[in-house]
């Protein structure tokens, strides 16, 4: 069962990027892989205003993912808490991961030969922090959210 | 891992920040938790890879072909400052002192070049801000007696915030763009007045796109409407305010009828605009903006923006305008500045302003007329030029007329942490450290919580660079200047400048600054005498010193020209990941944006036969460039619109090279088209020929 989300508030969200730079630092990602992603619409009139939704997108972090089954090196698995991480030692690169998955959300990461992913920043996480696109988005729109059962 | 406090510099907003930093490399670069609780932007972000990008100048370079060849010859920096400083001497052996111009991009650490200037004797310092705020800061003078910055505007507490083609969550600064989400969340309100739809626009309750350059006949409309329904602050007026009678008698043709035909959109909606406001006053507040370079009007819709927040009543309120507080408003002593230890020269600037042109604050002056003096040598010759952080070719329009005058120049100099445009024509390159490899002197920030800030060195320079304040003393030295600035380093600079505050750089360890209070500082309200520094200490709708310069109060309104035929109106903007052109090569916002599109109009663009993404031929006079078209209904079918910075012609710049186009290449003539009572250029006066280019392939030839 997952325990985590990303959460954007779009009515906060005003389309900066920030998000996918902060990604790239705290990961020290090269010109290249991009892990997380702002969208929007084509712009609508309503009530006389051009408006739009942006939207963030960073792994889905499935239930069973697609990407761990065709991992022939066991470098891609998934944790207690439900997140989808590479191990860097077991991958090869192949990218195998990248086909499967129906977003294609791994990336090749040119510095390293290796596949990269979101994986919520674990290691912040476990540290009790929020992910580097969380902790400083620009206008605190996006939360990093915990899952909870619903009960009554 | 050290912690250590610094200010950002990838733009000129300078948000504080928190950088976490271990042997040398940075891990960790967020907003000060304190002051922005971690939140910082794109650029923000991006800082590490302008440190690491080897594109920029990495040691001092010496110019050996003809101007702008780009062949240089790196040398060390003592044969650079020796260099430098000798040609400097000859100058003013030649010339005189006075013939050294030096310019700046403004903010709180001008003053040390400013300082330099003065000590050599020269009373032409200036900086960018006729292509900026110009307007906005004389019209803001002749109405308040202070300058633009003098008040703080609280806009998380305020009700209605309205925005004048003021882009405020594209240009961002962190902290500004979480008071206005900040105030929508509370239910306050916004409403965005431009010619295109824009990233701040569509979080707006309320959009007038408006015909171009009609945004004075918007504030006359408005101001007649707030009249007409009584939604004025009258016991504030009664109190504070010189002149609203006769701007009753002046407003009385201006209509919002009128205004509405003028700028194309609906009278009602001006209406029940102001039916609102008048409600939500003296919590509305009418943003002056930044960047109020545009029209020949300018500076009066700058003047009509004061008047309507002065109408609203909304000064020294929380949700209002609120004075900026000192060091003395904490009953505190501030620091002490460079300015201080010299002497402004009696000369006459060369620019003219404060004799020729003495409606204008005296101050930095105004860069471009210095241009005139450089061509005519009237009043006298200019013949250095010395650029700290500032890119006139960039800033300014039309560089190949400033390359006309600038050939008059014998010493053209330029200290940056790249390359500008500028300094690939210049002498010299002074390589500056980048801004987590430099420290900075301290500075005063105002506000209504006043509190002291500096920047403080993250990591030791990668290339043969030097800090702002090395370079500074190094060449105050060589040129015998010495006993003036008497500074080995930056911790003698840090503890002359604190001696008078009673704190010590210690202090700055906690939080990164040294507040000067926990609260915000107001004045009484009812007691504002003797703040509005204007020569009745009245808040002047009517102002004397404008009527005496030649100039009326209240100007009235004359419509812009529209295009001929054929031509199209260039206007252009920010993006939110670049600061003008100081990012566009930077690889990581590269990466997020490498190139600049043209905006049209939908209807325009199907009779011109442009689809999107198709390229396009933008075309001046001898200027053309080709880019990419973006089409889109939200941008009024007489202008093109484009993001500022791009079009970069530095080969060593590869990824920036030849990416885009550069809207002030194509505003051919603009150079001295000048407001002529604010200050500021005409920068959105400008046509240009836009057709589809014949470089689309009509099909593949080769295999």
């Amino acid at each position: 069962m997952n325990r985590y989300m990303i959460y954007l508030n779009t009515k906060r969200c005003i389309g900066c990027h920030a998000c996918e730079v902060h990604c790239k630092t705290n990961k020290k990602l090269p010109v290249g892989p991009i892990l997380c992603e702002i969208t929007h619409d084509p712009l609508k009139k309503i009530k006389g205003v051009p408006k739009t939704e942006f939207y963030f997108r960073s792994c889905y972090h499935c239930e069973d993912p697609y990407c761990i089954s065709v991992c022939p090196t066991g470098a891609m698995q998934k944790r207690e808490d439900g997140i989808v991480f590479i191990e860097e030692e077991k991958c090869i690169g192949c990218m195998l991961c990248a086909g499967a998955c129906p977003w294609h959300v791994p990336q090749f990461n040119p510095a390293t030969g290796k596949a990269v992913k979101c994986d919520f920043c674990k290691d912040r996480i476990d540290q009790g922090l929020s992910p580097a696109c969380v902790s400083k988005c620009t206008t605190k729109a996006l939360k990093f959210v915990e899952i909870k059962p619903f009960s009554a | 891992m050290r912690t250590v406090w610094s200010i950002c510099g990838m733009c000129t907003v300078r948000c504080p920040i928190k950088v976490e930093v271990d042997n040398n490399e940075i891990k960790w670069i967020e907003g000060n938790p304190y002051l922005l609780g971690g939140s910082l932007c794109a650029r923000g972000a991006a800082g590490e890879a302008l440190v690491k990008d080897s594109e920029k100048p990495q040691t001092p370079l010496i110019r050996k072909g003809p101007r702008g060849s780009g062949k240089w010859d790196p040398v060390s920096w003592e044969t650079a400052i020796d260099y430098l400083a000798t040609k400097l001497e000859n100058i003013i052996s030649k010339y005189g002192a006075r013939s050294i111009m030096v310019s700046t991009r403004g903010g709180p650490w001008q003053d040390m070049w400013k300082a330099f200037c003065f000590a050599l004797g020269s009373p032409n310092y200036t900086n960018h801000d006729s292509a900026c705020g110009r307007n906005i800061h004389h019209a803001s003078l002749s109405v308040y007696g202070v300058g633009r910055k003098g008040f703080a505007l609280d806009i998380k507490n305020t009700k209605h915030l309205i925005l004048f083609g003021r882009n405020i969550l594209a240009s961002l600064g962190v902290a500004e763009v979480n008071q206005v989400l900040d105030m929508m969340e509370k239910g306050g309100r916004l409403t965005y007045i431009d010619c295109r739809q824009t990233l701040t626009g569509i979080k707006a309750h309320r959009f007038f796109m408006i015909n171009p350059g009609t945004d004075y006949a918007l504030c006359l409309g408005m101001i007649n409407e707030i009249i007409n329904q009584n939604a004025y602050d009258a016991e504030f007026i009664e109190k504070y305010v010189l002149g609203f009678e006769e701007l009753k008698k002046f407003i009385e043709p201006y209509t919002a009828e009128w205004a509405a035909k003028e700028c194309g959109i609906k009278a009602k909606n001006i209406k029940e605009f102001v039916s609102e406001i008048a409600q939500q006053k003296p919590q509305v507040i009418f943003h002056r903006g930044w960047m109020l370079s545009r029209y020949r009007d300018s500076f009066y819709t700058s003047r009509a923006i004061h008047i309507l927040n002065v109408l609203m009543g909304n000064i020294e309120v929380p949700g209002g305008q609120i004075f900026t507080k000192g060091a003395a408003d904490c009953q505190k002593k501030g620091p002490r500045n460079f300015s201080s230890l010299v002497k402004k020269p009696e000369e006459k600037r060369a620019d003219g302003v404060g004799w020729r042109y003495k409606h204008f604050d005296a101050g930095p002056g105004l860069f471009h007329l210095f241009y005139d003096a450089m061509l005519t040598e009237d009043p006298y010759p200019i013949k250095a030029l010395i650029c700290y952080r500032h890119d006139p070719f960039t800033c300014f329009p039309d560089p190949e007329a400033q390359k006309e005058a600038l050939d008059n120049c014998e010493l053209l100099v330029s200290i940056d942490t790249h390359y500008s445009e500028f300094g690939w024509y210049s002498d010299i390159i002074l390589p500056e450290s980048t801004y987590l490899e430099r420290e900075t002197p301290i500075a005063l920030k105002k506000g209504t919580k006043p509190y002291l800030w500096l920047r403080q060195r993250v990591l030791e320079p990668r290339y043969n660079t030097k800090a702002n304040w090395e370079i500074f003393l190094l060449l105050t030295e060589r040129l015998g200047l010495k006993n003036v600035f008497p500074f080995k380093d930056i911790d003698e600079i840090w503890e002359w400048q604190l001696e008078p505050t009673g704190f010590s750089i210690e202090d700055f360890n906690d939080k990164g600054f040294i507040p000067l209070t926990d609260k915000p500082v107001l004045y009484d309200r009812e007691k504002l005498e003797g703040k509005f520094k204007t020569p009745t200490g009245k808040i002047e709708i009517i102002s004397n010193k404008l009527e005496e310069a030649g100039f009326p109060s209240l100007k009235p309104y004359e419509s812009p020209c529209r295009p001929p035929k054929g031509k199209y109106r260039l206007i252009f903007g920010r993006s939110p990941v670049h600061t003008h052109s100081h990012t566009i090569n930077n690889p990581l916002l590269h990466e997020l944006m490498p190139e600049n599109t043209l905006w049209l109009n939908a209807r325009e663009a199907q009779k011109l036969g442009i689809k999107e993404g198709d390229l396009v031929d933008i075309i001046a006079d001898s200027v053309k460039f080709t880019g990419k078209a973006h089409v889109t209904e939200f941008i009024h079918p007489e202008v093109v619109y484009t993001v500022h910075g791009f079009g970069r012609e530095i080969p060593y710049q590869t990824r920036a090279y030849n990416a885009g186009f550069a809207d002030q290449k194509l505003m051919e003539g603009l150079l001295q088209r000048m407001d002529p009572v604010g200050g500021g250029l005409c920068l959105c006066e400008r046509f240009v020929i836009v057709r589809r280019s014949s470089r689309n392939p009509k099909r593949r030839v080769e295999l």
